[in-house]
């Protein structure tokens, strides 16, 4: 399998900068790690996970969309867009890489939204096997193997080097661009690394939750589930688990009066809110037992219904290690199945 | 301190005086706690607990509590008693409809401070004097409790519960914190130090709203960020002005009335240090106008909202703004 030392890897990512813009995670002054555009020097986070999901890279929180600006009796429409420049996202991790998939089955089915695919045609995955994951980690409950995260490219490290393996067409490219860096490596110990990992996976506190008891059938039966009351009661309303979800794709669209034309932007919407979907009528749902419901509904019930039985949750565990009040999917399953 | 808690939860649900309880619920791991409402006794006994991680401030939740049928048991640190009380102030309590217990405070602990050394995988966690044992996937690992505390409660500033009806454990006493040697820090830095050190901060903002929504003082029916009436209602942040705009705003408006509490920072899922635009208006009222502490009575009237012929001049402004 092809490898790279690890002393060798800001050699690598100094190459890749020098074709693309590359984004690692790298860690912040609080030890959270986030994505960054690579500048030389900087170092890969060891850190599992990044506090923001990689979906901001193609479903960015704030966009513009299109310009107006009104002389007369016309209105002139300005489509802003530029293409994107292709980039490489190294460092994902399997959750993350599912909630593309996830995303895709959204923005890319018709109508397609255009803003989405062109980040998405320009935009170049690059995964890493998790070797230690976390207490809050339950990817397995939704068939995610996060030794084998898929992606365009996969990295797996074995504590000495990193190995790569292309998927796609888009990751053979990019092994081709960093062929002359690589050499053969020997996989003996990242074999035990692998293995490893995923005894540990076995062992994790949340290994045994599953999603048997969801799913698109069970819409009225959660629906109309007494325990949303309890479950939802600490809820203050606040996004932080839409916002730092690699799968939310909720979004808000305005018009702003910049005073000498207007901007249409999108930006991120969370079903938390108190004006979530608010419409010419009113709100639909005005309580937040109901926002709350709304969130795990679509994630267990109405994504599944839409999508083949895909559930709109990749178990990443941002939303468990985030929630001001605790409150999390994990609790809402266990709530939900416990009849 | 747990046991003693539920013994006498239990005793006030049985005898009538109250018909709730709220408190915490125990989550999925050793330190995660939901602030839950407990109807009986055998609710209590199955999920309360209060415990090294129990950090989340009950004051708030009381504002719609106090409207319901009966009256509810509230167990409330110190610190939360200074947001009860203000809330009181505020009319926003309905105060013979609760019952408070004072418990003692902190210091509590934080679990991103112990994560942030590096130690995941957390399946247990225990305490032996001045240090926390971690069980973790890969292992024991262990740390100085001090290194552990939240910020929040970090720099107290007082064990004294304010507003109670009945205390378990002893009264403590208003502490001489160092709550606002940050502040000074940041006051003696250039404006453009300053600007940076805040354009840090503020960038990484994610616009989830989490520290307006569990602040006690952010108790507004509408907020003018949620309120398309108002002409600056906004989901997230165009520019890095606005950025700085919704948390300049908040912290205006919660000026004289934030108790210092906390929560904000608590909550930040990003860390955001918010309590400093807070602490920077606490230190000035006091400067300013004398010392005063919001929530720590019922009677002394925000110097904000009051006027004194001995008040400073808006001039203040420009004299401590020159360089």
């Amino acid at each position: 399998m092809l490898k790279i030392s690890a002393e060798k890897l800001n050699e690598l990512f100094d190459k890749i900068a020098s074709q693309q813009t590359l984004y690692i995670p790298v860690d912040r002054e609080d030890k959270c790690a986030e994505f960054k555009k690579y500048e030389s020097g900087m170092t890969l986070s060891k850190a599992l996970n990044t506090v923001r999901s990689a979906k901001d890279f193609f479903l960015p929180q704030t966009e513009n969309l299109a310009e107006f600006r009104r002389s007369g009796k016309t209105i002139e429409v300005k489509d802003i867009r530029k293409e994107s420049e292709d980039f490489v996202v190294f460092g994902v991790r399997a959750c993350d890489a599912k909630s593309f998939e996830i995303l895709d089955s959204v923005f890319l089915a018709e109508p397609v939204d255009t803003f989405y695919k062109n980040r998405r045609e320009h935009g170049t995955i690059v995964t890493m096997a998790c070797t230690r994951p976390e207490e809050t980690c339950f990817c397995t409950t939704f068939g995610i193997n996060p030794t084998v995260p898929g992606g365009d490219a996969s990295v797996y490290f074995d504590g000495e080097s990193y190995f790569f393996v292309p998927f796609t067409e888009k990751g053979k490219v990019f092994m081709a661009s960093i062929s002359d860096m690589l050499e053969d490596g020997d996989v003996t110990k990242l074999s035990e690394v692998q293995a490893k990992a995923r005894e540990i996976m076995t062992r994790l506190p949340l290994a045994n939750l599953t999603t048997d008891s969801f799913g698109g059938e069970k819409l009225m039966e959660h629906f109309n589930s007494e325990k949303w009351a309890e479950l939802s009661e600490a809820c203050i309303g606040c996004g932080t688990c839409t916002f730092v979800c690699p799968t939310c794709q909720c979004y808000d669209i305005r018009d702003f009066d910049t005073g000498h034309g207007i901007k249409r932007f999108r930006c991120w919407d969370s079903c938390m809110y108190s004006d979530f979907t608010k419409m010419a009528h009113g709100n639909p749902r005005t309580s937040q037992l109901e926002r709350f419901r709304q969130r795990f509904m679509h994630k267990l019930v109405y994504h599944p219904s839409n999508h083949e039985g895909e559930f709109g949750c990749v178990g990443c565990g941002r939303c468990l290690s985030k929630c001001p009040v605790s409150l999390n999917i994990v609790k809402v399953m266990k709530a939900l199945e416990d009849k | 301190m747990q046991e003693a808690m539920i013994k006498r939860a239990k005793e006030l649900l049985a005898d009538g005086t109250v018909n709730r309880v709220l408190g915490w619920k125990k989550g999925e791991f050793a330190y995660d706690s939901t602030p839950s409402v407990f109807e009986t006794a055998e609710e209590l006994e199955r999920d309360f607990v209060c415990n090294d991680f129990t950090q989340a401030n009950l004051s708030k939740y009381l504002i719609k509590e106090s409207r319901k049928e009966g009256k509810i048991l509230a167990f409330l640190k110190p610190c939360d008693t200074y947001s009860f009380n203000q809330l009181l102030n505020e009319h926003r309590i309905i105060r013979e409809n609760v019952y408070v217990i004072g418990i003692p405070g902190g210091p509590k602990l934080d679990v991103e401070k112990i994560k942030a050394k590096g130690i995941s995988g957390i399946t247990g966690i225990s305490k032996d004097n001045f240090t926390i044992k971690i069980e973790t996937l890969y292992g024991t690992e262990s740390m100085p409790f001090y290194e552990a505390i939240s910020e929040k409660c970090s720099n107290c500033k007082s064990k004294k519960h304010v507003e109670y009806d009945e205390l378990v454990g002893d009264e403590g006493d208003i502490l001489n914190s160092k709550r606002f040697d940050m502040v000074e820090k940041l006051e003696n830095m250039t404006s453009q130090e300053r600007f940076d050190f805040w354009q840090g901060e503020l960038s990484k903002c994610i616009r989830c709203n989490a520290c307006r929504n569990v602040c006690p003082a952010c108790t507004c029916e509408n907020c003018v960020f949620d309120n398309p009436k108002s002409g600056i209602d906004q989901k997230a942040a165009a520019d890095c002005f606005e950025e700085k705009m919704f948390h300049i705003i908040r912290a205006f408006h919660v000026a004289g009335r934030c108790t210092d509490c906390g929560e904000c920072t608590r909550v930040c899922p990003q860390n955001i240090p918010l309590h400093l635009l807070n602490r920077k208006f606490i230190k000035d009222i006091n400067s300013l106008y004398g010392e005063f502490q919001a929530g720590a009575d019922r009677t002394t009237k925000c110097p904000l909202t009051d006027y004194d012929v001995n008040d400073c001049e808006p001039s203040i402004v420009h004299e401590r703004g020159v360089e």
